[in-house]
């Protein structure tokens, strides 16, 4: 109780303010660090060629990443051809039926898969798809399906669960059997949420290069049917980062910053939407 | 909720035989159970999908595991031409690193989670975390090519220099600099993991009663204080969080593999020597390794990896439904 | 300079944002002694004790102006640490409010501890004293390692009070204490309240008419932020002055 105490007593409580924000700063420098250099060192290589060119080879000067993009495009596709549907319905499932046991266990093997190293989700798809028909568009967009499902299925059931209860119960007093009010009446009023939810799952996955690494490998061409790699743009930029060529660095940059452009675009509007509804 | 099935199936016994859906009064094969068992099965596949994990990862490492059984745990060899493999280095690796990633990690997100809901006004607030958000929406590997070209040229000019000089007596802080590394790898890491950390204690803080830290404050707390009781209060909360960022520190393979150096070593020399995880080893030689042993045995570190990796995931689980139960029962008194 | 007065309440305004809750209250509180606000609904009640100690400006856009004068200090004044302020003035609140995850005695000693004592042997003294004092110890001296959270909510409520007192403040504020509680635990508290008064200063809000009549010395009538009436409880009951008070205290209205 003497004064030095208490003086001491604010002296921390000060203290303890400076540090969260200095916390903060310290956080958040990383982030525009990473935004400014990508930018900066990425703007350079966007050119004309940078989206027709394919891959250069060894040697070559210039190129781009026209063939990366049409393989991300391809590979998304297809992911989420499997993983959309997936997700969808086990979303429907949990909110619908959200109760029975059998939906616990669901719920904490959703949580699990999303835990899961994508490296380790990659191998899972090369044992049991590329170990057969090789390295390929099919076993990555195995892969990357899986690591969607967890987070379209959330975001169904968050959706699902938003519709008010007064809609669902206006249908079944008209006749309509529970499964139709979901299908038709609840999944509709939510597909705002349910579509911003499979956006966000893309812009993950378009970033994923692990599990693509260990299922396609590297691809320097054009797409040539589905059991065979394509060139995927977050994978090349592990290609291009480690090379010692000039122009392979510079694409790596380029290829960054486009990604995170999409990637970030994408979360920065989706957040932006979901504001808005909640307000 | 209206009851949609059961009182839909009662109905049918009750219904007038002239009723046009008397018919299919004693069949199972309603809409809404044909719906339900649709939605289950698919819904369950997931919990087929991981079975299928680990028994198609232990298939493929079952060369790997008949050569070297449980030797590979320990094992500090890794060989491809002579076919001698084993993880223990590995495994210290990816510990020490995502050690080192939780030691930077916690606090930095404990005062930032601080920061966006004690002490900023709430727009205020909502704008940070939403940049916070966003740390977590780049890539891996962009995280590693920035890691490359920015943060390690950074950290060997700047940072360690002035570390080793000081420090330099400790063996972890001497030997030679090159600017990645095992400390480069936990940092690149702690970057990674501290915007879900964050969230996760941020939205714990906010949940928390605030009739805590009025009670702390009648009591003539200052603010800190008041909060120290309310970190108490979410401490189950705050270890959930950490471990699942332990988790995902693990797991991560591509922006470790480019900074910390791709050493296969028992232990690195310093905190500025090159090592290796078994992410790492795995995003660095699976597709360029053709031997069926050196295959298997990469596969038998990802299954390895997945054990580990499922093992930390199921006690995140568990700290969090044990605070359930006590939170649960605080707030119904 | 003992006044008999412990707190001195002149030309008290506040707000919330824009919205004036309190008008202009001029009130002095008798020491050793119960003084019970009482009113409907939002008269600004709470308001008025928060504003005792300091507790009202931790609201987001809260405001206040005049003077609270306790020991000859305006509590408002520049230099005053409004932490020094709620140590001397406790306050007990509506809902028991214990802290859950610690033990009963860590509870009641939060408050000595914060403030600099560290002696495990004067801890443990005032520890037994407060709860001697607030009529709980005699239930809990078993096990004082339990968690707070596994007592009934009446004896939550009594370890609060032996919480505020712990510190020995010289005020106590009580936000309706009972409104939460069985009506045994309410007899037990407000005979605590009583013999709590022979030794500190009582400010007790309720809502409950009756309790104000039974538990109190003086009470005040609150009514839309304005101090209505206030005077030795007999006289306001038997012979109030204004006709609301007399409306009020009949059950007429609130």
């Amino acid at each position: 109780m003497t004064k030095l105490h208490e003086w001491f007593r604010h002296l921390k409580d000060k203290l303890v303010l400076l540090l969260a924000h200095l916390a903060l700063i310290a956080a958040l420098t990383p982030l525009f660090s990473v935004l400014w250099e990508v930018f900066r060192r990425g703007i350079g290589a966007i050119s004309l060629d940078f989206f027709v060119k394919p891959t250069p080879a060894v040697g070559e000067v210039g190129g781009g990443v026209a063939n990366a993009i049409q393989g991300t495009l391809i590979t998304i596709g297809l992911a989420s051809l499997i993983g959309v549907p997936i997700g969808i319905i086990t979303g429907i499932f949990l909110s619908e039926y959200g109760e029975t046991r059998l939906s616990s266990f669901v719920r904490l093997f959703n949580e699990l898969l999303n835990g899961m190293p994508s490296i380790v989700i990659g191998l899972f798809a090369y044992a049991l798809i590329a170990i057969k028909i090789g390295f390929s568009v099919t076993a990555a967009s195995f892969a990357l399906a899986l690591i969607m499902i967890p987070i379209v299925s959330r975001a169904t059931e968050e959706a699902l669960k938003l519709v008010p209860a007064t809609i669902r119960e206006a249908a079944l007093a008209l006749g309509m059997p529970r499964w139709k009010t979901t299908i038709f009446v609840a999944l509709k009023g939510a597909r705002k949420a349910v579509a911003t939810g499979v956006l966000l799952a893309m812009a993950r996955i378009a970033g994923e290069s692990a599990p693509v690494l260990v299922t396609m490998g590297y691809w320097k061409w054009w797409f040539a049917g589905f059991d065979r790699p394509v060139a995927y743009l977050a994978l090349n930029i592990f290609l291009f980062a480690k090379s010692p060529f000039e122009n392979w660095i510079a694409l790596a940059w380029g290829s960054a910053l486009i990604l995170v452009v999409i990637i970030l675009g994408i979360n920065v509007v989706v957040r932006l939407l979901m504001r808005e509804k909640r307000l | 909720m209206v009851n949609g099935d059961r009182s839909s199936q009662k109905a049918h016994i009750f219904l007038p035989t002239c009723h046009p859906r008397a018919g299919k009064a004693k069949t199972l094969l309603t809409g809404d159970n044909v719906f339900k068992a649709f939605t289950a099965v698919v819904a369950s596949s997931i919990i087929l999908i991981l079975g299928l994990m680990v028994y198609y990862l232990y298939l493929g490492s079952r060369s790997s595991i008949e050569k070297f059984g449980l030797v590979f745990l320990i094992g500090v060899d890794w060989d491809p031409v002579r076919g001698v493999f084993g993880a223990l280095p590995l495994v210290l690796g990816t510990l020490v690193t995502s050690a080192i990633a939780l030691l930077i990690a916690l606090p930095i997100s404990l005062g930032v989670a601080l920061a966006l809901s004690e002490y900023m006004p709430k727009r205020l607030s909502n704008v940070f975390s939403f940049f916070v958000e966003l740390l977590a929406a780049v890539p891996s590997v962009v995280y590693g090519l920035w890691g490359i070209y920015v943060l390690i040229p950074f950290l060997r000019e700047v940072v360690y220099p002035p570390i080793r000089s000081s420090f330099g007596f400790i063996p972890l802080f001497s030997g030679p600099i090159y600017g990645g590394g095992v400390l480069t790898a936990g940092l690149l890491l702690a970057i990674m993991i501290t915007p879900i950390m964050s969230a996760i204690m941020r939205d714990l803080f906010i949940l928390a009663p605030s009739t805590l830290k009025e009670a702390a404050m009648a009591l003539g707390a200052t603010k800190w204080e008041a909060i120290k009781v309310m970190i108490n209060y979410a401490q189950s909360g705050i270890v959930a969080a950490t471990v699942l960022g332990l988790g995902r520190a693990m797991g991560e393979a591509m922006a470790v593999t480019m900074v910390i150096g791709n050493r296969f070593q028992l232990l690195p020399s310093s905190l500025f020597d090159a090592w290796y995880t078994m992410a790492a080893i795995l995003a660095n030689e699976f597709i360029e390794a053709i031997d069926h042993l050196h295959i298997s045995a990469l596969i038998n570190v990802g299954l390895l990896l997945l054990v580990i990796n499922l093992v930390v995931l199921i006690c995140a689980r568990l700290v969090v439904w044990r605070h359930m139960k006590v939170v649960g029962g605080i707030m119904r008194e | 300079m003992s006044s008999p007065y412990k707190i001195e309440v002149e030309n008290l305004n506040a707000w919330y944002g824009h919205q004036q809750v309190l008008i202009d209250i001029n009130m002095k509180i008798k020491d050793k002694a119960v003084t019970a606000i009482m009113g409907p609904s939002g008269c600004g009640k709470t308001t008025f004790i928060r504003c005792l100690n300091r507790m009202h400006e931790l609201v987001p856009r809260a405001k206040v102006s005049g003077k609270v004068i306790f020991n000859g200090v305006n509590i408002y004044d520049n230099g005053v640490d409004p932490t020094w302020v709620r140590k001397r003035i406790g306050m007990v609140f509506q809902k028991p409010n214990p802290f859950p995850m610690m033990s009963i005695y860590d509870n009641v000693a939060f408050g000595p501890r914060i403030h600099g004592i560290g002696d495990k042997k004067l801890l443990d003294q005032i520890v037994r004293q407060s709860l001697e004092m607030a009529g709980l110890w005699e239930e809990v001296k078993g096990d004082l390692r339990r968690p707070a959270s596994a007592l009934s909510g009446g004896q939550q409520q009594r370890l609060c009070i032996a919480r505020a007192l712990a510190l020995e403040p010289e005020v106590i504020l009580m936000d309706e204490p009972t409104s939460h509680l069985d009506p045994i635990s309410v007899a037990k508290i407000e005979t605590l309240i009583r013999r709590l008064a022979e030794k500190y200063a009582i400010v007790i809000v309720t809502h409950n008419v009756q309790q104000a009549a039974r538990v109190s010395d003086y009470v005040a009538f609150f009514y839309m932020g304005r101090l209505v009436e206030y005077g030795p409880t007999k006289e306001v009951f038997e012979r109030p002055r204004n006709e609301l008070t007399e409306r009020y205290v009949t059950g007429k209205f609130g």
